[in-house]
């Protein structure tokens, strides 16, 4: 759990932190959102010290982070940025060993952990522990850079735009992969970013920032029916706001008994991408099927658009 | 190469055409050293004089040598330039060239008894401007085709190695014992020797001592930008004194401190001598290696400093792990910089009585003897280029670094 405790940090007196408050639940995922300049990498580099707070406290598992030294720190908690960070000189396997090396891991647990940790990211250790990050692609580097931040096992990983530097495609697919990866290690995560659909894919709650402040701090469909101030809801964008809350339940949870004609959609489709196909191809409603393959209902159209109203 | 029609002509794309079928493409640098060699062959080729000082004959290669030797030396070098001359592989133009050059080394030699009159042992024969002009170019030829290879930084080394000890060989052979460059040296062996540990002591311990002093002010300088400008430009400053000058400069307070320091001049530290000489080349050697470190710290992708400080590195990690071996193939040139420079300068150095090849050089100079000049600036030339094949060759090994650096 990260408490963060009315923290402020004041460059040349103007406040770029402002009295923020916050908790991020254990093993959820937290995505800090705003326009640039609205304070919300300082915030994330607040909590592993990169950068010194000037009021307030932030506690993690109840222990105040000043507690030890900034480096020891920061070796217990994962960081991730934009454009990865890798080491040019060193291989990947040496970029991903690291943080436990400089905990002192003896050679054979850190080998172990280094191999874990490529074939988790779909690496093939033996032919990538020895490459240069040069030699990667965009995609592969980027999952190199998540992989050295989770290699010492932290329960908390900060992630500054990790995926911004990819392409689209890359980038969906990457998001999926952090969602597995977290649950599998189940570790917590604070994200941040300017991609709305990024942090309503990924989020289980979502921090608003503006000018320092944090505006609003909830769950996303919180954050689309009841928008603390206006910037909140021009950041959501209002023409957009019943898609978001369809996508972020399956058709599983909108099954109704009976019928229906058409390709089956398996239960985990998103209710937005159902009422895509059922709009792009004009039925009224479409079967549902479990994961096995054995129907369980339909979805409506009337039924989708009931739930999209606010 | 070429047929035997006469009407040549040069097209729009400077080619020659010769005949139908034929064309005849020019290595553009094959062309330069073709007029070279030309120019060098019909060069004098050695130098006679009754004795070490007086002014001499100059004799062509054909009545240098005797006649099969000269004969065979001047088809070895056209027959090498217009190998040269043709868009040959590389193999074949470095294999021209070291026969050439073979040739010549023997050849020099050769004159060198060939010409000595049996009732003069003053007489003294030196190579002559030919002789020069031929080496030159053949080397240029060597090391044009040996970089067109593109060899290894280590295959680099085992050829400088190999260049190295042919040299080496040829001096003990004996065949160069008739030419006055080695009459100089073997009247003056064990000077020589001493002299060229003074040379290298001043040129590589400068050398070491502005490492020691310069890595941490240009590690410091770049932690402390308000820092940077003033030692950059203190240093700077430095490096536009004329070397005669510094040397000079220096007299004054080092001979202060050797009477009013206790024990200075107990460890060597007098006004003339080594002392100064060594100040003015560490003097020197600090901007390029202050520089190359600050540049080179500098070029370190922001988000590689970021990520490590991020995952937990101290200082010193960052600035041991990551920084500066990133930073070495920028510092590197910095130190091969300063080396070549140094073995240069330290020549400078026997001016204010610090020894070293610049002795030969002055003391030549003083005497009108140029074959004592050369005996002082062939090795100071040959230490230099090796210094700089080396270093070259390091670089390029640590340069893989900076490739990926660049790429990432």
């Amino acid at each position: 759990m990260i408490e963060i405790e009315s923290v402020s940090k004041l460059y040349d007196g103007r406040p770029v932190v402002d009295d923020v408050s916050m908790v991020v639940e254990p093993r959820s995922i937290a995505v800090i959102v705003g326009t640039s300049g609205s304070g919300k990498t300082t915030l994330l580099r607040m909590i592993n010290r990169l950068v010194e707070g000037d009021a307030g406290a932030i506690r993690l598992d109840g222990a105040d982070n000043r507690s030890i030294a900034g480096y020891e720190l920061r070796r217990r908690i994962g960081y991730a940025i934009q454009g990865h960070g890798l080491f040019p000189h060193k291989t990947v396997a040496d970029n991903i060993a690291t943080v436990p090396t400089l905990l002192g891991w003896d050679r054979p647990r850190v080998n172990d952990k280094v191999r874990e940790l490529l074939s988790l990211f779909q690496l093939d250790p033996d032919v990538f522990g020895t490459r240069y990050p040069h030699e990667l692609s965009g995609g592969e580097q980027q999952r190199v850079g998540v992989a050295r931040a989770l290699a010492a096992e932290p329960n908390v990983l900060l992630m500054d735009e990790p995926f911004g530097a990819l392409d689209p495609i890359i980038r969906a697919k990457a998001q999926e992969d952090l969602l597995a990866i977290q649950k599998h290690f189940s570790t917590t995560i604070i994200l941040v970013t300017h991609d709305m659909e990024e942090a309503f894919r990924l989020a289980d709650k979502i921090a608003v920032m503006d000018g320092g402040r944090l505006l609003q701090y909830g769950r996303p469909d919180e954050l689309i029916r009841q928008p603390a101030t206006p910037f909140v809801e021009a950041l959501i964008g209002a023409s957009e706001r019943p898609f978001r809350i369809l996508s972020l339940k399956t058709v599983g949870e909108a099954v109704e008994p009976g019928g229906a004609d058409g390709p089956p959609l398996p239960e985990q489709t998103s209710q937005k991408d159902a009422l895509a196909q059922m709009m792009w191809t004009g039925r009224h409603a479409m079967p549902v099927v479990t994961a096995e393959g054995n129907p369980i209902g339909r979805v409506t159209l009337d039924g989708l658009m009931k739930r999209a109203e606010a | 190469m070429f047929d035997g029609s006469l009407n040549g002509k040069l097209t729009a794309s400077g080619e020659l055409r010769w005949g139908r079928h034929l064309t005849f493409r020019p290595d553009k640098l094959g062309v330069a050293i073709a007029l070279l060699a030309v120019y060098g062959a019909l060069s004098p080729f050695a130098t006679m004089r009754a004795n070490r000082i007086v002014r001499g004959e100059s004799l062509g290669m054909l009545s240098a040598l005797p006649t099969w030797a000269g004969w065979l030396l001047a088809f070895t070098v056209l027959g090498a330039a217009s190998v040269a001359l043709s868009r040959s592989p590389a193999v074949a133009r470095f294999l021209a060239a070291a026969l050439a050059l073979a040739m010549l080394i023997v050849c020099v030699g050769l004159s060198g008894t060939f010409l000595a009159p049996a009732d003069n042992a003053y007489a003294r024969i030196s190579p002559a401007s030919g002789f020069w002009l031929l080496l030159f170019t053949f080397s240029l030829l060597a090391t044009d085709s040996i970089t067109r290879m593109r060899p290894s930084p280590v295959l680099r080394l085992v050829y400088l190695a190999t260049a190295v000890g042919l040299v080496y060989l040829t001096l003990v052979s004996g065949i160069w014992d008739g030419l006055s460059v080695m009459k100089e040296y073997s009247a003056r062996a064990d000077v020589f020797w001493t002299e060229a540990s003074r040379h290298l002591a001043l040129a590589l311990g400068s050398l070491f001592a502005a490492m020691l002093a310069g890595l941490p002010l240009g590690v410091l300088c770049e932690r402390v930008p308000a820092l940077r400008a003033g030692v950059l430009n203190t240093l700077n400053l430095i490096q536009t004194i004329p070397s005669i000058a510094l040397f000079g400069i220096l007299i004054g307070p080092l001979g202060w401190v050797a009477v009013n320091v206790p024990g200075a001049s107990a460890i060597g530290i007098r006004g003339i001598g080594m002392a100064p000489a060594f100040v003015a080349l560490f003097l020197y050697s600090l901007l390029p290696v202050v520089a190359n470190t600050v540049a080179g710290l500098n070029g370190v992708p922001g988000a590689t400093r970021e990520a490590a400080r991020g995952i937990g590195m101290t200082s010193a990690q960052r600035l041991f792990r990551v920084e500066l071996p990133l930073a070495l193939p920028v510092i590197l040139t910095g130190i091969r910089i300063v080396l070549v420079q140094n073995i240069g300068l330290a020549t400078i150095a026997a001016l204010i009585g610090g020894g070293g090849f610049g002795t030969f050089v002055f003391q030549g100079l003083g005497q009108t003897a140029t074959d004592l000049v050369l005996l002082g600036a062939l090795p100071t030339v040959a230490l230099a280029f090796v210094s700089a094949v080396i270093l070259d060759a390091l670089i390029e090994m640590n340069r893989t670094v900076a490739v990926n650096k660049r790429a990432a």
